[in-house]
């Protein structure tokens, strides 16, 4: 995603939507960003869909920042979206906790 | 400047050499010159016996004919014997005076056949007229024309050659008789019993075999014409004449005259070189390396290979360490395969034999250390090709022995990972490659965990990872190095499950999230949470702390996830019995909810395929039926015949049984799926045979118990534990085999691989005869286990985590 601009932050709502060590879709404007809340109290976001064979990512297993696809199992960073050991990778966007315990997203434009 | 090469021997080991060095561009190093005592270019001297039997003529055994010579631009000097080495003048000399002179020689002549000193066996230089080596086509040829003249032909000598010249010579005419010195044949290559097998067998074909007979005397009449053999003993046998096969002398006595060192033979170093001087290789029958000398073909191979790799500075490390034997004998009418030690040398040394005489089929395997070390298979070889790999590179043998003398259950092995071309696929799941796990043992993996990693390979169904291990251990020249973390329970944490067990108890760890911050040292391994989760699930029953994000998608949402990300839905069906109304609120369902697909299961339920997540609460509630528990590794399903409700044939209630069974054991978490079946009768309608568990009624009330079975990505008949008198005594065992493996298999370990690996013997004594005292704690655990269970459907009405079905969290942009 690094060759589009990325627009402002978009407030998803309270962390609390969002189990720990879970995923879940949201959808901002006409986008779907599969974002997660890790065991150690971070949030990181991601394109939804796994680009292998189009795996509800928010569906996966996550532990420390690794995500793992539900459909085979393909593992990538939720930091830096990529997979380890081959050339794929995922858009990943800048996600954090604001105050007030909330979500917040930029996403491209 | 190209370097010449002369090479002494013209045989298998010589030709084959030349190749080598010409296979690695040796044509622009050197000048090739080879000198052959025999008038032919090379042939296959192994194929002699075909000669002799008369199934080949002497033009098919031809390796490289001498077109070969000239198109490789080799100069040939056939029918020349080299008399002289000259070290220090770097030249040799033939006895028909030519002379070459070298930049590195290479020295193959072979070995001849050994004539012991027995009394009348010469006349004056040359063998007697009517006695015969075995090494030569022209010596071939000279035994067949006088087969054809004789009565009686003998030959001294009961091993591999010896026996391969008797069968030979039946087919010209003449009565064969083998003398041996030895107490049975081929002792090199077999024990007792095999050697008095394989003497039935020649027997049978019409060889007479004598053993324990030393031979003195060639018995000549007045004209120096054979009559027959004297032996040690004072008796004596009538012959016209005579082959001698009683072992291989090696040709050194060129090395000696040169003056290298010359033990049994010329005694190399790991290079293939003379030790004393380094422009001198020797290879193959007159090379003596680490005090043995080979007389078979397979060692030539390896050592013309190295010497190719050395000589043309393809790889200066090029080193030969020695060859393991192993052999087939060429007999028609015997099927005999050899490799390594006869008989057990160590105590713990595993023996593993079969017999039967009236065919004359006799296997004996010798594993150490799960290694094959030995082994002997008559009759039967089927199996041949794959021991002899294994023994070959020692590679890790099936822990099911019997697999190794037989082909059961599974499909015959047709190739063997040598023979297996390079763009077979391994890994069918991922598509996967032969040569591509090559190219990681290439890049520097050399264990099957780090290329399963990296390929993919093994990480679909996971039924091929013994293969991939097999081919990694190809790949790795037998020295595949095994990753530690296969014996632990999850790779991150490095304890097995019995140790992981006992820290879990002692730590009373009741979440995945704290057994990795206690045992874990803080990682989060996501792949290893589903396996702790269910192990945890095991262990506290109902005080398992369940952190849903420790479960895969399945065990979140209680339904299989699809391709399309959509689910499953299987309502719980016991023994595939359902009322008409449950199957009416699933035809509504089906039809309100626009299911894409209704499908009857392997199972005996109904699948309704293709339920969107957020659907899945309302599809559960309308249903108003228990989870079917068809998506995780737990209790499945117990399919059932009609039994003898119905069916004429019936002698039990299959159906109560399958649903008796079901309500007990429903969504009981396992380390991996487990599939039930009762039959009503042997006929085994409902396939209970390969199960996981199966009961089947055999009349008066009693039931065969099976363990182990299976039907999908393996096939294996299960095991029959026991036979019991009662249903409730059915429910019992099956509650405490289960409970068992509960704690002791690994994670996705099904009940096929497990309950070979525990053995059925030790499963019977803690389960039926409770031999070992558990019975009552494995009861009361499964107990535990079954009270703690509730139906996960409920969480329709009560989600256990927010947005738990949402596929999608609408944003209110505006807010």
């Amino acid at each position: 995603m690094s060759s589009q601009e990325l627009g402002p932050e978009h407030d998803i709502g309270p962390v609390q939507q969002i189990p720990i060590g879970e995923g879940r879709n949201f959808r901002i404007g006409t986008m779907t960003v599969a974002v997660f809340h890790t065991h150690a109290g971070q949030i990181y976001a991601t394109q939804a869909e796994c680009p292998h064979k189009r795996g509800p990512l928010a569906d996966g297993l996550i532990g420390g920042t690794t995500l793992i696809c539900p459909l085979h199992e393909r593992a990538f960073s939720l930091e830096t979206g990529e997979e380890a050991g081959t050339d794929c990778r995922l858009a990943v966007y800048p996600a954090r906790i604001t105050a007030g315990a909330r979500i917040a997203v930029r996403i491209p434009g | 400047m190209k370097q010449k090469l002369v090479v002494v021997g013209n045989g298998m080991a010589g030709a084959r050499a030349v190749e080598e060095v010409l296979a690695r561009g040796g044509a622009d190093m050197f000048d090739v010159v080879m000198f052959g005592d025999e008038p032919y270019g090379n042939y296959n001297r192994i194929l002699l016996s075909n000669i002799l039997s008369g199934i080949q003529d002497p033009t098919d055994i031809f390796m490289n004919p001498l077109e070969w010579y000239v198109d490789n631009d080799i100069v040939l000097h056939a029918g020349e014997r080299i008399v002289e080495i000259d070290r220090a003048a770097k030249a040799v000399r033939s006895d028909k005076g030519t002379i070459e002179h070298y930049d590195v020689l290479l020295i193959a002549t072979g070995s001849r056949a050994f004539i012991p000193p027995v009394k009348g066996i010469f006349d004056g230089e040359r063998l007697r007229d009517g006695v015969f080596g075995f090494r030569t086509i022209d010596d071939c040829t000279a035994i067949i024309e006088s087969a054809t003249r004789c009565a009686r032909a003998v030959v001294i000598g009961g091993g591999l050659l010896g026996l391969e010249a008797a069968r030979g010579l039946l087919n010209h005419g003449c009565e064969v008789h083998v003398v041996h010195l030895g107490r049975h044949l081929m002792e090199a290559q077999l024990d007792q019993p095999g050697g008095q097998m394989l003497r039935a067998g020649m027997e049978k074909m019409g060889v007479n075999v004598h053993l324990e007979k030393s031979t003195t005397e060639i018995l000549l009449d007045p004209d120096g014409k054979i009559t027959g053999i004297a032996f040690k003993d004072g008796s004596t046998l009538e012959c016209d004449m005579i082959v001698v096969s009683a072992g291989i002398r090696p040709n050194s006595e060129i090395g000696l005259a040169a003056g290298l060192t010359v033990e049994r033979a010329i005694v190399v170093n790991n290079h293939m070189q003379s030790i004393d001087d380094r422009r001198v290789y020797v290879v193959g029958e007159c090379a003596q390396h680490r005090g043995k000398v080979y007389g078979l073909v397979a060692p030539l191979w390896e050592q013309a290979k190295v010497f190719a790799e050395h000589v043309t500075d393809r790889n200066a490390d090029a080193a030969y360490h020695g060859s393991k034997l192993a052999t087939k004998l060429k007999v028609m009418g015997v099927e005999l395969a050899s490799m390594g030690i006869t008989e057990p040398e160590h105590v713990h040394d595993e023996l593993i034999q079969f017999t039967e005489p009236a065919k004359g089929t006799y296997k004996k395997l010798i594993v150490r250390d799960g290694r094959l070390v030995g082994g002997i298979l008559m009759g039967d070889i089927s199996k041949a090709a794959y021991l002899m790999q294994a023994f070959d590179r020692e590679s890790p043998l099936p822990e099911e022995r019997l697999s190794l003398l037989f082909d059961i259950g599974a499909p015959a092995q047709a190739v063997t990972i040598d023979e297996m071309p390079d763009d077979n696929q391994v890994c069918n799941c991922n598509g996967v490659t032969k040569s591509a796990i090559g190219a990681c043992i290439g890049s520097g993996l050399r264990s099957s965990t780090a290329v399963m990693k990296a390929t993919r390979a093994g990480m679909g169904c996971g039924s091929c990872k013994k293969l991939v291990g097999e081919v990694v251990d190809f790949f790795c020249g037998g020295a595949a190095e095994e990753d530690p973390s296969i014996h632990y329970y999850v790779p991150t944490i490095p304890l097995k499950k019995p140790e992981l067990v006992a820290a879990v108890l002692e730590k009373g760890l009741r979440s995945v999230s704290s057994v990795f911050r206690e045992l874990g040292g803080g990682v989060e391994d996501p792949i290893a949470k589903p396996a702790l989760a269910s192990l945890l699930a095991t262990i506290w029953a109902a005080e398992y702390e369940d952190e849903r994000d420790a479960r895969f998608i399945n065990d979140r949402v209680h339904g299989n996830i699809q391709k399309d990300g959509s689910f499953s839905v299987i309502p719980e069906m016991p023994g595939g019995v359902c009322t008409p109304d449950e199957l009416m609120r699933i035809a509504t369902v089906a039809v309100k909810y626009d299911v894409p697909l209704v499908k009857l299961t392997g199972g005996q339920r109904i699948d309704l395929v293709g339920i969107a997540k957020d659907d899945l609460p309302a599809v559960w509630s309308e249903l108003d039926m228990p989870a079917g528990s068809a998506w995780g590794k737990s209790y499945r399903t117990c399919k059932s015949c009609i039994g003898d409700s119905y069916c004429r044939f019936g002698l039990g209630d299959s159906m109560g049984l399958a649903h008796k069974l079901e309500k007990r054991f429903r969504g009981i978490d396992s380390p991996a799926k487990l599939k039930l079946a009762t039959a009503g009768c042997p006929r085994n309608c409902s396939e209970a045979l390969v199960k996981d568990v199966g009961a089947v009624a055999i009349g008066d009330g009693r039931w065969e118990i099976y363990l182990g079975g299976a039907a999908g990505a393996h096939i294996r008949k299960g095991d029959l534990l026991t036979v019991v008198d009662s249903e409730e005594a059915v429910i019992a065992l099956s509650g405490r085999f289960m409970q068992y493996y509960r704690e002791n298999a690994k994670w996705k370990e099904r009940t096929y691989d497990f309950v070979p690996r525990i053995g059925l013997e030790k499963i019977r004594a803690i389960v039926v005869d409770d031999a070992e005292g558990m019975a009552a704690v494995l009861d009361a655990r499964m107990q535990a286990s079954v009270d703690g269970a509730y139906d996960p459907w409920k969480e329709a009405i009560t989600p256990k985590t927010a947005n738990q079905f949402a596929s999608l969290v609408p944003v209110d942009l505006e807010a």
